[in-house]
């Protein structure tokens, strides 16, 4: 800790700076507890999923899961270092062993997964591309839009949907390219585009951020699926395992009431033999992960579960206003499923 | 005729009167400036139309239709820009996510620039001799002061941006690329065939491609060129590149420098017995670096401009401080001219000032060797 | 020039080696190229080793891939079934078609308000040096934002502002008539062509009249006729060959015609207005550079002031900017790189997604600096040129 402190400071003064040592193959979590720090890639700013308050902090669904993740390996939530990444430089980045996980609404594909050489290691937002057009255009469907202006993020997964989508139905379209998202939603606006394209969860972020939502609507075509979740560099399974099963144990709690606010109390033990057995009081689940006994309860203490996650970000309490939909439990109707902690 | 003597010309002299009105005062300097030929009404009066269209809806805009109150974009609801977030958001347009209870360092590390600065170009300061000491020192000591260590608080790099990144980023490059500029320089100039190759197509490759590439290769490429065990700081990574960019930039302002030095002056300092490096270090830099300083100033304004780019690899500058705020909720929407407009006034300021100071330092530079 | 070591008695000393200026400078050489080719080894060893653990081959294979995402500006045909490297190919041509545009704007921006900025006319000259001032010294990154965000603010498409229902301007672009060729076209074109080159057989033959007699010709009308009089007598004569296609409004666009992207014409804007300032700069360092009784000479000899300008000034001026006017015009083809900023599709944007979806981080960012070393070789070797051309012959 200390020899990369100085080794910033003489960074700064323009030599090279050689920070600790990194990941090779199998060691992220000696890595990560050496630092003292969990490196976690997130965006460079969406609202609801990485944003800053007034103070500066990063905060957000896609942060907290990082918070989560250094509360259960650290003993800290706030032992992460964010760093933030564009559409570009996220993939490089976790390569390079820059960060030790990419928690930045990356979709799940059979590429990423297998010839960019990451593991995915669940999903935190089950999401589907869409459509957000003006009510007065009278379209009740995407088909309907031959010949319209499409705005799309550029190098994301969005931009491949939409070239196949229109080529399926074919349709002609004259694609608007934008950089970031926020400048997208400025163009849809003036109208510089008929409609605009992204994850659905993100459609719903940018109508209510219109001065009157009432006027736009979402097109009822989903025309991808979007499954985002944080990843990890292939080849360390036991860091894949921790990265995993922290995610499944947010979403466990939930499914078995265990909440930021009781779980310190039900740590000290349940008549239910799966909380207590994910929350350390019975058998050793943490020591086969490499953990300590509590790192489940200190990761749902630092954030609470995934729905109390869910709500306080991009729940319909929340400026986005999401619903669950798919991301309830399979129980309530969503698709949102942990394998047992057993 | 009464016997008067016959005068020629006349007895006394004619009152003066003044010049007619249409040649002096503010009639006749506009008549001089303003219209003097059709072609000069023409241009006169389109420059007032484009004055007249632009000026006074932006002074409205800017100014008097603003809103300056509020704590969020709904409370700007009048015709004119948003300023509400000014008072909150201010400082991190300034210093980023710099923790609050250091801005005394970063001011500090920008304000004792000026001393530095100042010893390194002029002689006759009072301590000028402890003052040169202090000018090489001073990279450390700003370093020191920003990052902390050794009893400050450490800031980690990812904790910088805002106008202070633009700054330190420029900074850092222009003094790190001042030595490294001044070598390509003399190596493009050098006997070695095999030194003079390598210098070209360095300063060559670098000046021929556009910064973002090189920014790319810092970002992307490099963590790929290192071994696994070596991952460098990201900011670190740019500073790197930025620096070995001016540096291609330098060695050609100072390159002119070294050829505006009369070929006397190299030989005058072999019949002293001198060596290469002893006459360039006592003879030739010292006259080549003072004709080159302008040029040096207008590299580093150039590359000053050029530290937005970080925004495109994910750095939080002052454009990126501007991009988050419009991102922000509660102000989206409202504020996309008036946060540039503010980063659009830090820049015109420094850079302003910088070149005007370079053109007085021109005239200045040039009189001396009349 | 070289000096000798003082080394013994003739001999050669090799444990003075050391003191020759010559020895030493192989040494370090030889050094020079083992450090460079250490370092060389040292990052290839390194990348093979990483691309093999990222499972990543290198090679320029995937350019052959489909590229699977659409492109709005195409000078050449593409569609998202078409390859990477076509796609690489269609953001490359854009780049050149901005950077010939900014170039051409620039260098006349420049050169007006460059000789503006002289102009005794107080208003007008403070004017110009408030704008040049203000446009030099903020982030060309910015301007293009926000030239962007002007364009936006511009009419709705409903809206259009139109030119007799022909050319329409809103923030989807302009949108002009394209022509549409039919049958006889191609000789109107042909006479067009002949026009051109007539209309330069006769400047030369004019200069020459010119300069052996001092009689003038009016090169300009009769360029006039030749270039636009006469193919209008064919155009009419072959029975209007040519239609136009103008542009309608639809459902949700214009459509017909051609149509050219805000993104295009902010990044034009912004690029060519912020070289246009330095260029600026350059013309008026360069027309002061030209002595003032040259000014004063062709004043006695009664040439009008546009003309002392023009025949005069001018000629003289340009041996002093074009050099530095080179770099400018490289300056503009980099900085439109930006473009990636505001989703105009250049090589970079088009060669950022293609490299997101591949992975081939080395292979497309070696694509980019071969492109534009080889846009810089190009254009500094013809103003290298054109530099010669205009150069003082001294007779």
């Amino acid at each position: 800790m200390k020899f990369k402190q100085i080794a910033g400071a003489v960074a700064v003064a323009g030599a090279l700076c050689v920070a600790g040592g990194m990941p090779g193959q199998a060691a992220t979590l000696d890595d990560v507890k050496a630092a003292g720090t969990l490196k976690c890639g997130i965006n460079t700013g969406l609202p609801g999923f990485a944003y800053t308050d007034d103070a500066g902090k990063w905060t957000g669904f896609d942060v907290a899961y990082c918070r989560a993740l250094a509360a259960a390996v650290l003993g800290d939530a706030n032992k992460v270092t964010f760093v933030n990444l564009t559409g570009k430089t996220r993939f490089p980045a976790l390569a390079a062993g820059e960060i030790d996980v990419l928690s930045r609404n990356t979709t799940w594909t059979l590429s990423r997964d297998v010839d960019l050489g990451f593991t995915f290691i669940g999903v935190n937002y089950y999401d589907g591309q869409g459509f957000i057009g003006r009510k007065a255009l009278g379209v009740k469907s995407a088909k309907e839009l031959g010949g319209a202006s499409v705005c799309i993020q550029t190098g994301t997964t969005t931009e491949l949907n939409l070239a196949d989508f229109f080529r399926i139905n074919k349709i002609k379209y004259e694609p608007v390219p934008i950089e970031t998202n926020a400048e997208a939603r400025a163009a849809y606006d003036a109208e510089r585009c008929d409609v605009y394209t992204t994850d659905a969860s993100g459609l719903a972020a940018t109508r209510t951020t219109f001065p009157k939502p009432g006027d736009h609507m979402v097109f009822p075509e989903i025309i991808s699926k979007e499954p985002l979740g944080p990843l990890v560099r292939q080849g360390d399974d036991q860091w894949a395992d921790i990265a995993r099963w922290t995610l499944n144990a947010l979403i466990t709690a939930e499914e078995l009431g265990v909440t930021q606010g009781n779980v310190a109390k039900m740590a000290e033990g349940t008549d239910n033999p799966e909380i207590n057995r994910m929350l350390g009081k019975e058998g050793s689940m943490g020591k086969m992960l490499g953990l300590d006994a509590n790192w489940a309860a200190r990761a749902i203490a630092a954030e609470g579960n995934y729905a109390e996650m869910f709500e306080r970000y991009i729940g319909a309490d929340s400026p986005l206003g999401l619903g669950r939909g798919l991301n309830a439990l399979y129980k309530d109707g969503g698709i949102l499923y942990s394998p047992p902690f057993r | 005729m009464t016997g008067q003597p016959f005068h020629r010309s006349r007895a006394e002299m004619l009152q003066e009167r003044p010049a007619p009105i249409t040649s002096v005062g503010v009639i006749g300097w506009m008549r001089a400036n303003l219209f003097s030929t059709w072609l000069n009404v023409a241009l006169t009066l389109s420059a007032l139309a484009l004055l007249a269209l632009t000026v006074p809806p932006l002074i409205d805009w800017t100014f008097l239709d603003a809103t300056f109150a509020g704590s969020a974009g709904k409370d700007c609801t009048g015709e004119g820009a948003c300023w509400a977030w000014l008072d909150q958001r201010i400082h991190q347009f300034v210093y980023g996510f710099y923790p609050a209870e250091a801005y005394w360092r970063a001011n500090l590390a920008v304000v004792l620039l000026v001393p530095a600065v100042g010893y390194l170009l002029f002689a006759n300061l009072p301590y000028a001799r402890y003052g040169r000491w202090f000018s090489l020192a001073y990279p450390v000591i700003a370093a020191f002061l920003l990052v902390g260590g050794l009893g400050l608080d450490v800031v980690r790099t990812d904790q910088f941006g805002g106008f202070v990144l633009n700054l330190v980023a420029g900074i850092t490059g222009i003094v790190l690329s001042l030595p490294i500029g001044i070598l390509l320089a003399l190596g493009r100039r050098s006997r070695m065939p095999i030194v003079r190759t390598f210098s070209v197509a360095f300063i060559e490759f670098i000046r021929g491609v556009p910064l973002i590439t090189l920014l790319f290769v810092a970002i992307i490429l490099l963590p790929i060129f290192l071994p696994r065990e070596v991952s460098l700081d990201q900011l670190v990574r740019v500073m790197v590149i930025i620096t070995l960019f001016a540096s291609a930039y330098m060695a050609e302002v100072i390159r002119g420098g070294l050829q505006a030095i009369p070929q006397g002056q190299y030989e005058a300092g072999q019949a002293m017995g001198l060596g290469y490096w002893q006459s360039m270090r006592l003879i030739v830099l010292p006259q080549a670096l003072k004709i080159s300083i302008p040029g040096i100033v207008n590299t580093f304004i150039g590359l000053f401009k050029d530290t937005t780019l970080v925004i495109i690899i994910g750095l939080f500058d002052i454009l990126g401080q501007a991009r988050l705020l419009q991102t922000n909720q509660d102000w989206l929407g409202k504020v996309d001219y008036e946060t540039f407009l503010l980063a659009a006034l830090f820049f015109f300021v420094i850079c302003f000032g910088m070149s005007r100071y370079s053109i007085n330092l021109e005239k200045r530079l040039d009189t001396t060797r009349r | 020039m070289t000096e000798k070591a003082p080394s013994g008695a003739g001999g050669f000393d090799i444990s003075r080696a050391w003191t020759d200026e010559r020895v030493r400078g192989v040494i370090f050489q030889i050094a020079l190229v083992l450090g460079v080719a250490g370092l060389a080894a040292f990052i290839v060893n390194n990348t093979i080793a990483n691309y093999e653990e990222a499972g990543l081959s290198f090679g320029y294979g995937f350019l052959f891939d489909t590229a699977n995402f659409d492109i709005n500006q195409r000078l050449i045909e593409y569609a998202s079934t078409s390859t990477y490297g076509r796609a690489l190919g269609v953001g490359a041509l854009n780049t050149i078609l901005v950077a010939v545009m900014g170039v051409a704007a620039a260098t006349l921006i420049g050169f007006v308000t460059g000789v503006l900025r002289l102009s005794n006319n107080f208003l007008v000259s403070r004017t110009v040096a408030v704008w040049v001032e203000f446009t030099r010294n903020v982030p060309v990154l910015l301007q293009i934002i926000f030239w962007w965000l002007i364009m936006l603010a511009l009419p709705k498409v409903r809206d259009s502002l139109s030119l007799g229902e022909t050319v329409f301007l809103n923030n989807r672009g302009v949108r002009l008539p394209s022509p549409i060729f039919e049958d006889g076209s191609a000789i109107v074109l042909t006479i067009v062509l002949l026009g051109v080159v007539a209309t330069a057989v006769v400047r030369r033959w004019a200069k020459k009249r010119q300069d052996a007699t001092g009689r003038t010709f009016p090169v300009g009308w009769a360029g006039l006729g030749l270039i636009v009089g006469v193919p209008v007598m064919a155009y009419f004569a072959l029975g209007q060959p040519l239609d136009l296609d103008v542009p309608v409004q639809k459902r949700f666009n214009l459509q017909g015609g051609v149509s050219i992207t805000p993104e295009l014409v902010a990044l034009w804007l912004a690029l060519s207005t912020y070289t246009g300032a330095f260029i600026s700069e350059i013309v008026r360092a360069g027309i002061l550079a030209v002595s003032r009784g040259q000014t004063e000479a062709a004043g006695a000899l009664g040439l009008r002031r546009n003309l002392t300008m023009r025949e005069i000034v001018l000629p003289q001026a340009l041996r002093v900017i074009v050099p530095p006017m080179t770099s400018q015009y490289l300056n503009l083809t980099k900085n439109s790189s930006l473009a990636v900023a505001i989703g105009y599709q250049d090589i970079v944007s088009t060669g950022d997604t293609i490299l997101n979806q591949s992975g081939q981080a080395i292979e497309v960012i070696s694509l980019y600096m071969v492109f534009y070393l080889t846009l810089s070789l190009l254009t500094s070797s013809y103003m290298n040129w054109y530099n010669k051309r205009i150069a003082l012959v001294e007779r």
